[in-house]
């Protein structure tokens, strides 16, 4: 690695903290702007209750210095304070219980989609403008242009209600398979497209020919130099994809009931719990900036012909 | 008098002066052709994106058309009259189905508009609920682009004629702009939005629009004019340094004639793909955010809120979530393929 990578490296890094931080004074003060406070809104609450309530958890203190703590905490501590509807948890816990769940849903859903994607997309490619390939591009644009949440309800609907095979409730582990489809789907057809362009690019080019006039076979020339190559533009969509799973788990933990981080999200925009919205939104951003960072480094690694700005 | 086979004379004919005729038969040139027309011959060839253009047109037309002769309202919930105790046998209709006071009229031989989709559980006519959230929908990606589409112009083309420190400031935020993940901040302001704006716009016009709907265009305002303020940079980058700018300046041309002959002709079509790509992502977002309950306030229908309204009743009326879906899914794919087309014919560079 040389050291104009490692200088990369590092800018790249040092962009990601920044981005992190700007989301954590994004989030802390578009949230403080809501008028009237967290507490407004509730029931038999005295003026007293309410002064005494904010005094508890700090919100009586001029706006910069509450800022001040909640950095340091997280920094410090990782610690996002309690949350306001759930008393007496904190809404790490809370996090760290959803994510468990979720990040079991998000990566079977990333594995499948990497591998159906990169088969489908090297098949389609290989049998170009034969009816396979047709049929694999026709069902992924579909795929791409439709919305997961209407993915979601259509095969809740399907498989749940008119055929009754799976179950609709996300809580068993029968039910969890639904939902990984539905997050799967998107991704799938998005890979599929991707591998399929970038293995018909590397397929035109000089080296392979080279391969075919050695008398290379078929089988080698695929799997030994055009594979690997064509794989350098879908590792860039790892970083997105995990950006949709995230936004997309959102939806499908609301509909098939799935006890994840996406379903305590929601529901604590609905009722309006701030810390947790706050705690929430910096940490599933901050692993979105992250996954972006570790893709774009190991793309530059990977590909040494990519040049660093 | 035929003339001898053998002879040697001249024949004069060959040398009269051509007609206008014999002219015009000579000629090789062909009307000229203008980049647009090219393009819209070449928008033709292209089957998926005429058809996908006709379904959009059709789409759009009926949502704006379709409302003017329908007898039902979409906010009239059918089974409350003023006076009366509520008419419950309104509420939740199947397709074709009519409620207690409507049959007792066909009964009577009058003539009742059918419910084609139905009602919903507050006996509103599903038909004209979901063509109207189709206008909604498709309204909200057609000014939310046109929005994207002036700011990104604006701060992208600042961005490139001024360079330098102005330049790199604007890029710097672009950048961070552009990592942060556009869905969280999504949520995040239009929560926040929603509880901020409704005091504001209490009273004035903007109320009939509601405070969701102004508070995604804010948002969309807000995040989503980099990438096209990025592209918009390039493009006026890389024209500035063409050679046939530097030859049409060599020639004597004037700034006005480069711009309006070099400069647009070939940012503009980059800059109206790039905002046809748009409408279907904030139709996207739109519904999105409608299906997590940040979208349009009630009664107001779109097609995300009602897919969310469905999920209620989803075991006895599976089809109240499939129409708004299959009409949502047209939508953006037809969106989409037409965008697709519009690149393929009028930006022959990214063909590669």
């Amino acid at each position: 690695m040389s050291s104009k990578t490692l200088l990369y490296i590092v800018k790249r890094i040092l962009l990601a903290l920044f981005t992190i931080w700007v989301v954590i004074t994004i989030t802390f003060f578009v949230m403080h702007a809501v008028p009237g406070g967290p507490f407004v809104g509730e029931k038999a609450t005295t003026p007293a209750v309410q002064a005494a309530m904010e005094a508890k958890y700090g919100l009586d203190k001029p706006l910069m210095e509450q800022y001040g703590t909640y950095l340091r905490d997280i920094v410090t501590k990782f610690d996002f304070g309690p949350s306001l509807k759930q008393r007496g948890r904190m809404v790490i816990d809370i996090i760290s219980d959803g994510l468990k769940t979720s990040a079991k849903l998000g990566v079977i859903a990333a594995c499948i989609s990497a591998v159906v994607g990169i088969v489908l997309g090297a098949v389609a490619a290989l049998q170009r403008n034969k009816l396979i390939d047709r049929v694999v591009m026709v069902l992924t644009t579909a795929f791409v242009s439709m919305p997961s949440f209407i993915m979601g309800s259509l095969l809740l609907v399907l498989f749940a209600i008119k055929l009754r095979v799976l179950p609709a409730n996300g809580a068993t582990p029968a039910g969890l398979v639904l939902p990984i489809i539905t997050l799967a789907l998107y991704p799938a057809a998005y890979i599929t497209r991707l591998t399929r362009s970038s293995m018909l690019d590397v397929l035109g080019q000089d080296y392979i020919r080279t391969a075919r006039a050695k008398g290379v076979s078929g089988r080698h020339i695929i799997f030994g130099h055009a594979l690997k190559n064509s794989l350098i533009p879908v590792l860039t969509y790892f970083g997105p994809m995990l950006a949709y799973i995230v936004t997309g788990s959102l939806v499908v933990e609301r509909i098939f009931a799935v006890p994840g981080i996406g379903r305590a999200f929601v529901s604590s925009i609905t009722n309006r719990d701030y810390p947790m919205i706050m705690g929430t939104t910096i940490i599933l951003a901050a692993l979105i900036v992250i996954m972006n960072l570790i893709t774009d480094i190991l793309y530059k690694v990977v590909d040494p012909r990519i040049t660093l700005e | 008098m035929t003339k001898n086979p053998l002879s040697l004379q001249v024949d004069l004919d060959a040398f009269l002066p051509a007609s206008e005729e014999d002219k015009a038969y000579m000629v090789q040139m062909r009307e000229s052709s203008t980049f647009f027309r090219d393009g819209v011959k070449r928008l033709h060839k292209n089957k998926v994106a005429f058809i996908s253009f006709i379904v959009i047109v059709f789409i759009t037309l009926a949502s704006i058309l379709v409302p003017m002769f329908w007898p039902y309202s979409y906010e009239t919930q059918l089974g409350v009259s003023p006076g009366k105790p509520v008419d419950s046998s309104y509420n939740n209709l199947s397709p074709f189905e009519y409620g207690r006071t409507e049959q007792a009229k066909i009964e009577a031989g009058e003539k009742v508009f059918p419910h084609v989709f139905g009602t919903d559980a507050a006996g509103r006519d599903y038909f004209i609920r979901v063509v109207y959230g189709t206008r909604v929908s498709l309204a909200v990606g057609f000014f939310a682009s046109i929005i994207v589409l002036v700011l990104g112009t604006l701060i992208g083309s600042i961005a490139g004629y001024c360079g330098g420190r102005v330049d790199m400031i604007l890029m710097r935020i672009v950048d961070v702009i552009y990592s942060l993940p556009d869905m969280l901040m999504v949520i995040l302001l239009a929560t926040v939005l929603k509880v901020k704006l409704t005091p504001v716009i209490e009273g004035t016009a903007l109320q009939s629009i509601g405070s969701n709907i102004i508070s995604l265009f804010v948002v969309f305002a807000i995040l989503y004019w980099v990438s096209m303020a990025r592209l918009i940079r390039g493009q006026i980058l890389s024209l500035r340094e063409q050679e046939y700018v530097l030859s049409a300046q060599a020639t004597g041309a004037k700034g006005r004639w480069i711009i309006r002959k070099h400069l647009i002709p070939n940012c503009i079509s980059v800059v109206i793909i790039s905002a046809a790509l748009q409408i279907p992502s904030a139709i996207f977002t739109e519904s999105y955010l409608s299906f997590l309950g940040l979208g349009v306030n009630a009664p107001m229908p779109s097609l995300g809120s009602l897919a969310s309204d469905a999920l209620n009743g989803l075991t006895s009326y599976p089809y109240r979530l499939v129409i708004p879906a299959v009409v949502i899914s047209l939508i953006v794919l037809g969106l989409n393929l037409f965008g697709d087309g519009l690149r393929d014919a009028f930006d022959p560079k990214l063909n590669g």
